[in-house]
């Protein structure tokens, strides 16, 4: 099997894995990495919303063979140390999350939202298609315009 | 549990009535108390006395509501929730319910914060294993966790601490009376301070006979009432928080199930076994009731090995059943209306609801380790003690060797009450002999898992000179499982249920949970189920979404007929001034009634139940029918006593959300015994594009109980949705979802 190599959060690290294995599973079940979470498997849902590189992308449909040498970010590197990332920390001041499972999706879809534009419109925001099912759309909205007010 | 101390305790207050209660002490090194009522409330005098007062005849549902019956099924055991207080200054609660996301954790750790005086990071809630000596008080549903816990758990907390302070006044020699408590710690009147921790060996020592407690006075609240964050939302934020599958349980190692083509098929062989036990990462295969399971060393290999899987298949329990097969049955099972409208001017409608997936985010998923004379499992679960004898039962094991452990869950809806993930995997485990760690992808959870079932609804009102004389609602559904714990718990106390006859569990509950908030003359409302082999569950509401929503739609209808707007047509129909007060909230706050440009609309809607009542009132954008968008909503609610009304803002919020998903978009089609939705790219739940940007939420000043609140947002806003579609495009809805085309190519079976 090929060995991969590539950083999760500023750590190196090497997998031994298919080419075609989705990184959902090499960070789930191989690195124990379990902040991205399955919700469907095919780029539907969203949970899994990672960064590769700085970039929102859904490593349920990502192959860990495009991941060697580059950089994985995922919900638990986003907080520096115990300082958290002002999204974490606008999402804590919406309360947003309900059954949580969802949010660390949301969060990183977010920062890559604010990442590209420091001032998102509502109808860049309406672009994120990552799925809430508990309904917390409208304190998504308000923690994401509230990020970028700080930022 | 060692021997109970037992200290008497006396409480009176106008409100609450006179009653006595124990607390008992348990035998630990720190304090940890339980509490029990000796006289518990009879809910059902209590409500009657709310009824009497009502215009129009009393509904059974205005005498005796589900969350009544829960609660009296649940007081014998109530004196068995657990607190401690440990040598670091914490309170631990052990809560005999599941959080799924509604925010009942919070909502208790800030009960146990009030009634302790101790800062609310110091209140640590977890979830409690299935524990059987609580018989029917591990059950998550109905909304009914705040207004069964409230009392019991201010109880046991103003009971820890009175022996905080005796055992202060034991150390410093002072009467208990001239001592205080503030944050986390007795104060005496010179200055001196003992924290919570240094006393609570003392305080579970010290005999003390005489000993009385009561929890304040809700006039002396300072955190029970206000806005208060989530007490998780931290480990939510940074990924730390641990679902069932993020759990790293030894050797449990990733299992996926094949399933049938068709609801309810089961395995007739498999075909290629060695073919797939030889793919990459496969551990184990095995043939359960419900397909065939195969383990790998990640859920990638599992479901590539599960889907290359070739098997021959027994038939299903619905095969040649589609929508239209199911419709035609639900129409020809709805009763006839008693009433002909021969003499006087009527309305009549009919209403048709489709299936809808639960969908919670996280997929079923439990983890079970199961050996020769023990087994474990770890799982989401609402219903514990019944899954517990059902997994017991169906490993072959003594039920005293199985724990179950409930995990806090991505999302619920009524979809945890049902333990079948559990089951399936103590089945694998037992099976294959190995732990496992069993997820259900998605394609599978909207398939296979469980389904509010579709209804149908006829409802006919007459009226004559400006008054409704009768009003009758006629629901034909397809049958709801209830058998999740609820059928032990009304035999338990049916004696004190306001419904005469033979009734079914379902028509009981139904009878416990829908009625009609407006004085419409004489009121029925019937339901006839449709037994069918299909995985249904309660879907938030459980009947009221549907039927209560139908009847919001049908009162709009009728206010039409009558020549009265829709507002003050409720407000002169509904019964109670609090009623009025919601509505009139919404109407002020929404400038109801405002002008709209041409495609775009107001609509009301307003609900009654669980001793809460709400209204809600939203703005639609429909220019074009096929694609509408609710831009604005205004919710009033009036719970009797917000514990935390943030969290409530949120149940809500999620109330409408799924109201804008299932009115407008999000519904299952079922075509030869499978539903075709197996993705939210298939089953439109809404998301942020759908949800309206300016949403308010208002939640009236506390005046009594906490009545339930978990469910309570969504009928009002169907009907408000429905009816501001109707106002905006001339079309009236009859058929749920709106917008359900077919508009994607299903997976295959």
């Amino acid at each position: 099997m090929p060995a991969y190599t590539f950083a999760v959060n500023g750590r190196t690290v090497t997998v031994d894995a298919p080419a075609d294995m989705p990184l959902l599973w090499v960070l789930r079940d191989r690195l124990g990495v379990t902040g991205p979470k399955y919700g469907c498997g095919i780029d539907v849902c969203k949970a899994c919303t990672s960064h590769l590189d700085g970039e929102a992308i859904n490593p349920c449909v990502v192959a860990v063979s495009e991941v060697a040498g580059r950089e994985v970010t995922t919900i638990e590197g986003l907080a520096d140390g115990d300082a958290l990332h002002p999204v974490q920390e606008a999402w804590l001041e919406q309360d947003v999350a309900q059954c949580g499972y969802c949010q660390p999706g949301q969060i990183m879809a977010a920062v890559a939202l604010l990442r590209k534009t420091a001032n998102p419109t509502d109808a860049e925001i309406d672009a994120i298609q990552n799925v809430c099912r508990c309904g917390t759309y409208v304190r998504i909205r308000e923690a994401i315009k509230r990020a970028a007010a700080k930022m | 549990m060692g021997d109970p101390t037992a200290s008497s305790t006396e409480l009176t207050g106008g409100a609450v009535g006179r009653r006595r209660f124990l607390t008992f002490l348990v035998a630990a090194p720190t304090l940890t108390l339980a509490t029990t009522d000796l006289a518990p409330d009879s809910a059902a005098a209590a409500s009657v006395d709310v009824a009497a007062g009502l215009p129009g005849l009393p509904q059974p549902a205005d005498i005796m509501d589900l969350g009544d019956v829960l609660i009296l099924a649940g007081t014998p055991t109530a004196h068995l929730l657990v607190l401690e207080v440990t040598e670091d200054g914490e309170a631990h609660f052990e809560l005999p319910r599941a959080e799924v996301g509604q925010g009942i954790t919070t909502a208790v750790a800030m009960l146990v914060a009030e009634e302790l005086d101790l800062p609310l990071a110091k209140v640590r809630v977890r979830l409690a294993d299935a524990r059987p000596e609580l018989l029917m008080n591990q059950l998550t549903g109905g909304s009914n966790t705040i207004r069964s816990v409230y009392g019991p758990v201010r109880r046991a907390a103003a009971a820890a601490r009175a022996r905080l302070v005796a055992a202060a006044g034991a150390r410093w020699d002072l009467a208990p009376g001239l001592l205080a408590t503030r944050d986390g710690a007795v104060v005496a009147p010179d200055g001196r301070t003992a924290s919570y921790g240094s006393l609570t060996s003392l305080a579970a020592t010290l005999p003390l006979p005489g000993l009385t407690a009561k929890p304040k006075p809700e006039s002396e609240h300072t955190l029970v009432g206000t806005p208060t964050s989530r007490v998780d939302a931290r480990a939510m934020v940074t990924g730390a928080m641990r679902y069932t599958l993020d759990l790293d349980v030894a050797g449990a190692m990733p299992t996926m199930v094949r399933r049938p083509p068709t609801i309810n098929g089961t395995v007739r062989s498999v075909d290629n076994e060695a073919e797939v036990r030889a793919m990459p990462g496969v551990i184990d295969l095995a043939v359960v009731p419900t397909g065939v399971a195969v383990m790998a060393e990640t859920f990638g290999q599992a479901q590539d090995a599960k889907d290359a899987l070739d098997v021959t298949w027994n038939g299903g329990t619905v095969d040649s059943l589609s929508d239209a097969g199911i419709r035609k049955r639900l129409r020809a099972a709805a009763l006839p209306f008693a009433v002909p409208p021969l003499l006087t001017r009527y309305v009549d409608a009919e209403f048709d609801f489709a299936f809808v997936s639960h969908a919670p985010l996280e997929t079923n998923c439990a983890i079970a380790d199961v050996r020769e004379d023990r087994a474990e499992i770890w799982a989401g679960l609402k219903s514990p003690i019944v899954a517990r004898q059902t997994i017991a039962a169906a490993i072959g094991l003594p039920e005293g060797r199985v724990t179950v452990h409930v995990r806090q869950s991505g999302g619920s809806f009524g979809r945890r009450l049902f333990f079948d993930g559990a089951l399936e995997a103590a089945q694998i485990s037992k099976a294959m002999a190995r732990p496992v760690k069993l997820m259900w992808s998605r394609i599978d959870d909207m398939r296979h898992g469980r389904a509010r079932p579709a209804t149908h609804h006829k409802i006919r009102a007459t009226y004559a000179l400006g008054r409704v004389l009768t009003y009758e609602h006629r629901v034909a559904a397809v049958e709801t499982d209830l058998r999740h714990g609820l059928g032990e718990i009304l035999t338990a106390t049916a004696a004190g249920l306001p419904v005469a006859g033979n009734l079914s569990f379902a028509q009981t509950v139904f009878l416990t949970t829908v009625k009609v908030p407006y004085d419409f003359g004489v009121v029925t409302e019937l339901l006839n189920e449709v037994p069918l082999k299909m995985h249904t569950a309660s879907w938030r509401s459980v009947y009221s979404a549907n039927t209560r929503g139908a009847e919001e739609i049908l009162v709009d209808e009728l206010a039409k007929k009558m020549g009265r707007d829709p507002v003050a047509f409720r407000r002169a129909f509904l019964k109670t001034d609090r009623q009025r007060r919601v509505l009139d909230k919404v109407a002020a706050e929404g400038d109801w009634g405002r002008a709209m440009p041409a495609g775009f609309a107001q609509g009301v809607g307003f609900h009654d139940e669980y001793q809460s009542c709400t209204a809600c009132l939203v703005e639609i954008d429909a220019r074009d029918p096929g694609e509408p968008r609710v831009v604005r909503a205004v919710i009033a609610a009036d719970v009797g006593r917000p514990i935390n009304p943030r969290g409530l803002e949120a149940q809500l919020l999620g109330g409408l959300t799924d109201a804008i998903s299932t009115t407008l978009r999000a519904g299952l089609h079922i075509d030869r015994g499978l539903p075709l939705e197996g993705s939210y790219s298939q089953f439109h739940y809404a998301r942020q594009k759908d949800s309206p940007s300016d949403v308010r939420i208002f939640i009236m000043p506390a005046g009594g109980e906490p009545g339930g609140a978990g469910e309570l947002g969504v009928p009002a806003a169907v009907g408000a949705i429905a009816n501001a579609y109707a106002r905006a495009t001339g079309i009236r809805p009859r058929s749920f979802p709106i917008n359900f085309d077919v508009d994607f190519t299903p997976f295959p079976r």
